[in-house]
Formats: C-alpha cells, sequence, structure tokens
C-alpha cells in the first residue's frame, strides 16, 4: 500500500490525499482501486471526472482529477534536470 | 502505484540533488507548511540529500495540532452531554485536553466514534435517529468542502440529528500572520499540494508581492519535493520570489471551482482560534445563517473552565516554526506517540510525531 500504509492507517491521516482510479461511476459516487484495494467514493466534488480518470482521494471524496499530461511532463522535467547535473 | 511510484526514482531523485547543490549559493530557510510534508521530507531523507545551507522548517500545516485547547475542550464537553455521539478524525481523540481527552470521555461512557470520512459520520446520524450526531469538523481546505458537502447531504436527505462543530481553518491568512509577526526569518514556502488542489495558486499571490518570499506549491512524493525545493533555490538565487505550482498534475492556478462553490455556499470566513498563534482574522469558517440547524455551535451550549496548556510542551513554539521538536525538553523523554503532552506528537501529521518515528540518534542532529 502507499507508504507502507493500510486504510486503517490512512484513516488517521487526513491531509493525506491518494491517487486512485475510477473503474464505474454510479451518480455522485464511484467505484475506485488501487493496488487492487476497491473502494466506493464521492465524486460530488469533482463532477468532471470521467470512468479511467485518476483522481486525488481524501476522507472519502474525490478532491481533483490528476492531469495526466502534466503529470508526463513533470517527469520530463525531472529527468532533464537530474541529467543536466550529471553533464555538467 | 501510478502517479506515486514514479515519482520516487531513487537515482533521478539523486540527479535533482545535485542539481540543487549546484544551484545553491546561499544560505537559507524554507518553511513546509504542510505536516504531510514534513513526514515525506523526514520519511525520504531529503534533508540529508539537499546541502546543510538549506533549513527546512516546519510550519502550522496540522489540522489536530492548530486546533486550539479550548475547542478541544469543547468537544470534548460536548461528548459528555447525554444524548450525544461525537464523530470525528482518528487523531483528534487522543490529543489531551486541559482535563480530558475525547478517548478518556469515551472510557467514561461518551459516545465518540472514529470515521474515515464526513459521510460516515451522516450514516451514523441516520442510523441513530435518537441521537445527536456532532462532527468534530477540523482541517484546511482541503477537508472543508468534504464537510460543506455533509451538511448538504444532511440537508437534502432531511436528516434533522446531524450538526458540525466547524473549527476549519484556512491557510494563506495564517501564512500573512507569520509573516506578519517577523518571529522567524523565511526565504521561500513549500506550499501545501492538497489545500492548492482546492484553492489553486492565485491566492498565496500576496506571500512574495507583499513579503519577497518564494512560494512553491509542492506534491507528497520525495521528486516532488526536490523539484519544489530546487525552484525555490532558483528563485531565491536569482531573487525573483514568485508563485509557482511544482504539482501541475494536481494543482491548478484556478483550483477546484466546484469545491470552492460548496464551501462558500455552507461557510462564511470568520476569525479562528490557532493553538501557538492566538486569533487569526478571517483565518476559519463558519457555518452560515442558512445552515445554523446543523451549527452544533448553535444548537449546544456546554460551559467551559478556562483552558490550560500541557506544562513544558513547546507544540505552540513547534507550530509558528520557531522551535524544532529537539528544542523542547520533553521530546522523546517524556513525550512520545504512546504517551503524548501535546498533538503535535499525537498527530500522523504533526512535527513531533515525524521527527520521533523517522529520527535515530545518529541522523537526529542533521534534522
Amino acid at each position: 500500500m502507499y507508504y507502507g500504509l493500510t486504510w486503517a492507517k490512512i484513516r488517521e491521516t487526513m491531509c493525506l490525499a491518494i491517487p486512485v482510479k475510477i473503474v464505474s461511476i454510479d451518480g455522485d459516487e464511484a467505484e475506485t482501486e488501487i493496488a487492487g484495494v476497491r473502494r466506493r467514493v464521492s465524486i460530488a466534488l469533482t463532477p468532471e471526472a470521467k470512468l479511467g480518470d485518476y483522481v486525488l482521494l481524501h476522507t472519502g471524496y474525490a478532491i481533483g482529477v490528476i492531469d495526466e499530461a502534466e503529470a508526463e511532463e513533470t517527469l520530463k522535467l525531472l529527468e532533464e534536470l537530474a541529467s543536466l547535473s550529471e553533464v555538467h | 502505484m501510478k502517479f506515486i511510484d514514479e515519482y520516487q526514482d531513487n537515482k533521478l531523485a539523486q540527479g535533482l540533488a545535485r542539481k540543487i547543490a549546484k544551484r545553491s549559493t546561499k544560505t537559507i530557510r524554507l518553511m513546509e507548511f504542510c505536516g504531510g510534508h514534513t513526514h515525506a521530507i523526514l520519511r525520504y531523507g531529503i534533508r540529508q540529500l539537499v546541502p546543510k545551507t538549506i533549513e527546512l522548517r516546519s510550519g502550522p500545516g496540522c489540522p489536530v495540532c492548530v486546533t486550539a485547547t479550548a475547542d478541544l475542550d469543547k468537544a470534548i464537553a460536548l461528548a459528555k452531554l447525554p444524548g450525544v455521539a461525537i464523530t470525528t478524525f482518528g487523531d483528534m481523540i487522543r490529543v489531551p485536553g486541559s482535563y480530558s481527552s475525547l478517548q478518556k470521555a469515551k472510557a467514561e461512557g461518551a459516545d465518540v466514534r472514529i470515521v474515515y470520512s464526513t459521510i460516515d459520520a451522516v450514516e451514523i446520524a441516520k442510523a441513530n435517529p435518537g441521537k445527536s450526531v456532532i462532527f468534530i469538523g477540523i482541517g484546511f481546505e482541503t477537508t472543508a468542502p468534504t464537510i460543506a458537502a455533509s451538511i448538504l447531504k444532511a440537508q437534502q436527505e432531511k436528516i434533522e440529528n446531524f450538526y458540525v462543530l466547524s473549527l476549519n481553518k484556512l491557510t494563506p491568512p495564517v501564512m500573512k500572520a507569520l509573516l506578519d509577526s517577523g518571529e522567524i526569518k523565511l526565504d521561500g514556502i513549500i506550499g501545501p499540494g492538497h489545500v492548492s488542489v482546492i484553492i489553486g495558486s492565485h491566492p498565496y499571490e500576496f506571500i512574495p508581492r507583499d513579503y519577497g518570499v518564494a512560494c512553491v506549491i509542492s506534491g507528497f512524493e520525495p521528486l516532488d519535493i526536490l523539484l519544489c525545493i530546487d525552484k525555490l533555490v532558483e528563485q531565491i538565487e536569482k531573487g525573483e520570489p514568485k508563485v509557482e505550482i511544482a504539482y501541475p498534475r494536481g494543482v491548478k492556478p484556478e483550483g477546484n471551482r466546484k469545491a470552492w462553490q460548496l464551501m462558500e455556499d455552507v461557510f462564511e470566513i470568520d476569525e479562528a482560534n490557532w493553538r501557538g498563534i492566538g486569533i487569526v482574522p478571517q483565518s476559519g469558517l463558519k457555518i452560515r445563517r442558512k445552515y445554523e440547524r446543523f451549527d452544533a455551535d448553535k444548537a449546544f451550549s456546554v460551559s467551559l473552565k478556562p483552558p490550560r496548556e500541557p506544562k513544558g510542551c513547546r507544540c505552540g513554539d513547534v507550530i509558528r516554526g520557531a522551535a524544532t521538536p529537539l528544542e523542547c525538553k520533553l521530546f522523546r523523554k517524556v513525550c512520545t506517540p504512546e504517551r503524548p503532552v501535546g498533538p503535535c506528537m499525537v498527530s500522523s501529521e504533526g512535527a513531533c510525531a515525524a521527527y520521533y518515528q523517522y529520527g535515530t540518534t545518529e541522523n537526529l542532529q542533521d534534522f
């Protein structure tokens, strides 16, 4: 699990938000999955969330949809910065 | 796990750390606002990765920690009222109040239940119509919309025995209070990632503009934090402080409008009482009049004795970033996670808990 945490521990860590994948949607609720663990969450705060999206899950609510293009960009930037430090 | 594992790559982290070391010439102090960041920084050894000239200081971003003793006393007094069930996030129950704790009240027969979500609190109210179910509403902007959503749900479903004690707090006003006090000099702020998912980056604009302090919003994986530190160092070296987002997969400049909307519908901005800081104007959320039947402050009255702070505990100083846990005489000696004296040792986001959990006799001197 994330940070080696169990759901019990995640329960105690309120400011934590973890990326989970939406596997089905039913009104303002969605079934989500992370590392084989499924959980029903509210998507009332992210009405734009679609099937297959990753959302940031915080205390039972999706609080934001992960921007996959930006995630890719950040990884590219990280690789660039890390390799620059080797060349120069 | 996607969006987690790839931001933990050790080789990239080493490369990024070298980049930071090359860029950095000045001795600087950065504050990580969020307790989640403090834990990640210590867990992943980020202090050991970056040059010693970059000091990382923990800030007030731990919702349990900043809850004032007087407010905690109120929650405990509410728990003792007949017919009341308290629902709360887990950490809260172990925090010592002036005279008791929610855990002690529970042991003495009060109905205190730990919930993971406000959704659970509403369900408990539904299942127990004979009880008044009060949710202890702590948290920053990350959590406040979920509390607003619970009040709207209770309204929609006509659940009349659900109440919220709103102790929610706002991030930018307390940053302003810390910067205004001038107690500790900061060069940059590691901005809270999940608060910013909700509020976006605009509310921080005053930090570089009015105080000349750099502000970069960060995610919570080690590479996210290193990228944030790199951007902060770059800004500080150039003498061009500004607000940047180093966590763009989660944070948009405009934030989450829907969450904002819910928050604004349910809450109005009011002053709030912060442990270690005191009353900060416009830094809290009060339930609006139109939803006042859900407001535990209006529905119940309790009489409270004057609050007493735990003797010798420096949680307040740690919250302001004025002291590190190591400067507290009680740390690791009297105050431990098993027998915490103050909330910074109780909360999974508290600085003292992080230092305790990840610090060893050898590495504590580097902290």
